[in-house]
């Protein structure tokens, strides 16, 4: 019998494959297609203290195998969230992974206290690297300082077994150096890896195409990056457990993620070319797994480090 | 999977019918369709949304769609070279529908360029409901006015207007709603096309007091609701305005309520504006 089940910090899951934060709406859009009780984890959008409105439009080039965005973390903030969007996932028996984000390392603090009691919970992903902000300053991955303030904020005010999964840039000159500042901070797990910031000009009217005129750059084009970055950090923190993203399309690509080092996989980009990828992606990357002769996930995690002879 | 079962080419555009099956008797006149394009390795990982022409139940195995493609993007134009027989990757229907009015009231259809191609299955149902129907087509040039035959005759009366007097009346399709709406004694209007068209029309239907449903067009990611790009700011009815994502709250809605020439910036009061 295959074990598909995964962990990340002290949390368990039945299975690896979870969407990615800001590619699921608020979980309702998605059940139309499928049960979301068959995903490892919804990881929710990342969520403010207050309300936002997100970034002028257009918000949206499709590139080359991908697309840059610029939403700006639109959302109702925290307690509309926590009222509606959350009852709602629980109601489904769907596992839920909570994303936050701040634009003051206070307001990582209150969002933790806000988050500290509420039922349901299995994780909180901490985006602490959302490239959709006015000023690069405000991504907190990028500096070892801020990014280990950050995470210590939620740490320090979380309480409890709830782990803290803290979401890194690849757009650093060392992800590692971050990746251990944050665990020294108190994460317990990694997100690996947040868009990589990009930008396209429009041709005929000769600017730039978005109206933030920087964006995310999601999907395909940027698996490579991912699969970098997810080796890298296991390498050198081999018992921190990763949620490894971008631009995972098929089951070989998650395969792939897992390999490098990842214990359990989102699902983003693909979501919106095809509404029913994310299980899609599950059942192949489980005949992958089958077919390499693995019995279980856990055993396929970080195999592309062994060192076996036969390199 | 849905198969090409007819793509012609129609001046600028073409037209293609696909075989849904039984989805087609969920499609109403406003919604839209998402389709895969470039093929299982394609590099183009977003879906196309085309707002649905008609579509026809013919039960379980005969139920179509048809959609009007303009060629103008690597993904469009990978559309139109798909013979009949291909199967496409097709979610549908998506987004909200035109209002139907419960009284047989008068309505005028106005549509810009391909924008024409919902306003057809429109007309027959408003028809059948006892309304009387105007419409007016507007396009830069005559091959790039869709109005086809069997769509003429569901209309009371057709008035086009092309930029470069080609056919038609010259001007824009705002030269003559004015005169239209006053002689018809028009009720509401309903539009689809670029969202310039549709402002100005807006702006018609506010000063003559008429109501304004219109089909709008932003660039679009997943059209299920998951993305949030294809967003534009909407006045509720409490009063707040909010950025609406226009795959599910729209393509079709009230033209009243929308704050237009937002593009590139976020109109001032918005719910949740830093």
């Amino acid at each position: 019998m295959f074990n598909f089940r995964t962990s990340l910090g002290q949390a368990e899951f039945e299975n690896p494959i979870f969407t990615a934060s800001g590619c699921a709406g608020s979980g309702k859009e998605l059940a139309q297609f499928f049960d979301l009780t068959e995903l490892g984890a919804v990881v929710t959008k990342s969520i403010m203290l207050k309300a936002r409105s997100g970034r002028a439009t257009p918000r949206m080039a499709e590139t080359p195998s991908g697309m840059l965005n610029s939403i700006g973390l639109q959302g109702p903030g925290i307690d509309l969230f926590l009222e509606k969007d959350i009852s709602w996932l629980r109601d489904q028996g769907a596992r839920i992974v909570v994303s936050i984000a701040g634009e003051s390392v206070e307001d990582y603090a209150v969002l933790a206290r806000k988050l500290r009691a509420v039922q349901g919970i299995s994780a909180l992903e901490v985006n602490i690297s959302c490239p959709n902000v006015e000023n690069r300053g405000q991504v907190f991955a990028c500096q070892p300082a801020t990014a280990r303030a950050a995470i210590e904020a939620v740490r320090r005010n979380i309480g409890g077994e709830l782990p803290i999964i803290a979401k890194l840039t690849p757009d650093v000159t060392s992800i590692v150096e971050i990746a251990e500042e944050v665990v020294a901070a108190g994460a317990d797990a990694l997100a690996l890896i947040n868009t990589v910031l990009g930008m396209v000009i429009d041709t005929n009217t000769m600017r730039p195409k978005l109206a933030g005129k920087t964006g995310g750059l999601s999907g395909p084009a940027i698996r490579p990056v991912a699969v970098r970055a997810i080796y890298q950090v296991h390498e050198a923190l081999p018992n921190v457990k990763i949620l490894g993203m971008g631009g995972v399309a098929s089951g070989r690509d998650a395969f792939e993620l897992i390999l490098a080092g990842a214990s359990a996989v989102s699902v983003g980009t693909a979501t919106f070319g095809n509404p029913t990828a994310v299980i899609k992606i599950k059942e192949e990357l489980q005949t992958q797994l089958i077919a390499h002769g693995f019995d279980s996930l856990r055993e396929a995690v970080g195999y592309a480090h062994r060192k076996d002879g036969n390199q | 999977m849905a198969e090409i079962v007819s793509n012609k080419k129609v001046g600028a555009y073409h037209h293609i019918v696909f075989a849904v099956g039984e989805l087609a008797k969920f499609a109403k006149p406003g919604n839209f369709v998402a389709i895969a394009v470039g093929g299982e390795s394609s590099s183009m990982v977003l879906r196309r949304a085309f707002a649905i022409y008609r579509a026809f139940d013919r039960g379980t195995n005969g139920g179509l769609l048809e959609i009007v493609v303009a060629p103008h993007g690597a993904g469009s134009t990978w559309l139109t070279n798909q013979s009949v027989g291909f199967k496409v990757d097709l979610i549908a229907p998506l987004g909200t529908a035109f209002g139907i009015p419960t009284e047989p009231i008068r309505a005028l259809l106005v549509g810009g360029g391909y924008g024409s191609a919902p306003l057809f299955g429109l007309s027959e149902v408003l028809k059948n409901r006892g309304c009387r129907v105007d419409m007016v087509l507007g396009a830069s040039t005559a091959m790039k006015i869709y109005a086809p035959l069997d769509g003429k005759r569901s209309v009371s009366s057709l008035t086009i207007t092309t930029e470069d007097g080609t056919t038609g009346i010259t001007g824009k399709v705002t030269d003559v709603l004015p005169g239209i709406i006053e002689t018809n004694q028009i009720d509401i209007i309903y539009s689809c096309g670029p969202m310039g068209m549709l402002e100005a029309i807006n702006q018609i239907a506010t000063d003559l007091g008429v109501v304004h449903q219109c089909a709008v067009e932003e660039s679009m990611a997943c059209g299920i609701g998951v993305c949030m790009t294809c967003v534009l700011p909407i006045r509720g009815e409490d009063g707040e305005i909010r950025m609406l994502r226009s795959c599910i709250d729209g393509p079709v809605v009230d033209g009243s309520s929308v704050i237009w020439n937002s593009k590139r910036q976020i109109p001032e009061g918005t719910w949740g504006a830093n």
